[in-house]
């Protein structure tokens, strides 16, 4: 019962924050309704026994890419009137919407055809333990299975920091170059 | 009435698809940068289901890697974004368009 209740709340906080990012007009408060539904997504991953990715989705996401988004609204001075209802290309909210059904008919049909009570296989490496923590468990697959994997996103970080570095400079002496 | 994990596979699919039609209708590329993140979030939602549905810790691992590109993407994103709006405030995703043969 307690189980249903949070799901739906949280669920309720997930899709009006979705729905308010696309349609509030400053971009602002389009970042403040993310916040709302990054944070209904960790509730919903504490509901799931993913105690760590709801830590991690708080700090990372809320923390600090919507932080980053807000820096970056405010250091442009962007925060005035919205283009939602502007044009665009031709036809492009004839696509949106009709990406929208699309995606919506096959979602129904889904749900439609899903198998009530699906067949649950067991994973012979990384099966979950209850007794273990989340922490533990999480760690462990990303230090043996997925060890070269990890240390790839070491270097995409780097290459990261590096690229966002070189493109928010100021680089007066780069056009100089391209002008002549 | 009982909580499925399909009930979280659905609520993926629909945040997946808001930020799908966000992407397409907004024009603000910062918004769109968030409407980005919207469907990634509603896939991360879908892994940690199918973790726990499939009893596989890997579903978690993949959300943790999701997380790493997500921020590696909106740093560099928000870089461009920075050269783009420096050099001519105000432009939308109509609007960069120099690149037009």
């Amino acid at each position: 019962m307690v189980d249903t209740i949070v799901f739906l709340v949280a669920a309720a906080i997930c899709l009006s924050g979705a729905i308010g990012v696309i349609v509030a007009k400053n971009p602002v408060h389009s970042a403040l309704m993310l916040v709302m539904t990054l944070f209904g997504i960790a509730v919903l991953f504490v509901a799931q026994e993913a105690h760590f990715l709801a830590a991690v989705q708080v700090i990372v996401y809320a923390g600090a890419i919507v932080v980053l988004f807000l820096f970056v609204i405010m250091l442009l001075g962007v925060d005035v009137a919205s283009d939602i209802e502007l044009g665009g290309f031709k036809g492009q909210r004839e696509a949106a919407a009709g990406f929208a059904v699309v995606a919506l008919a096959v979602l129904g049909w889904v749900i439609a055809n899903a198998d009530p009570a699906p067949a649950v296989a067991q994973s012979r490496s990384g099966a979950l333990d209850e007794a273990t923590p989340d922490v533990n468990q999480l760690a462990h697959s990303l230090f043996s299975d997925y060890v070269y994997a990890f240390e790839l996103t070491s270097v995409l970080l780097v290459v990261a920091v590096i690229g966002a570095v070189v493109l928010a400079r100021r680089q007066a002496p780069l056009d100089e170059e391209v002008d002549a | 009435m009982e909580v499925t994990d399909n009930w979280y596979l659905v609520l993926g699919a629909l945040l997946f698809i808001i930020g799908g039609v966000g992407l397409l209708l907004r024009r603000n590329p910062l918004v769109m940068l968030m409407c980005v993140e919207l469907m990634l979030n509603g896939i991360n939602l879908s892994f940690v289901a199918f973790s726990r549905q499939l009893n596989d810790i890997a579903g978690q691992t993949v959300v943790f890697f999701v997380l790493v590109v997500a921020a590696a993407e909106v740093v560099v994103g928000l870089g461009l974004v920075v050269a783009i709006l420096r050099r001519q405030p105000g432009a939308t995703a109509d609007d960069l368009n120099v690149l037009k043969g």
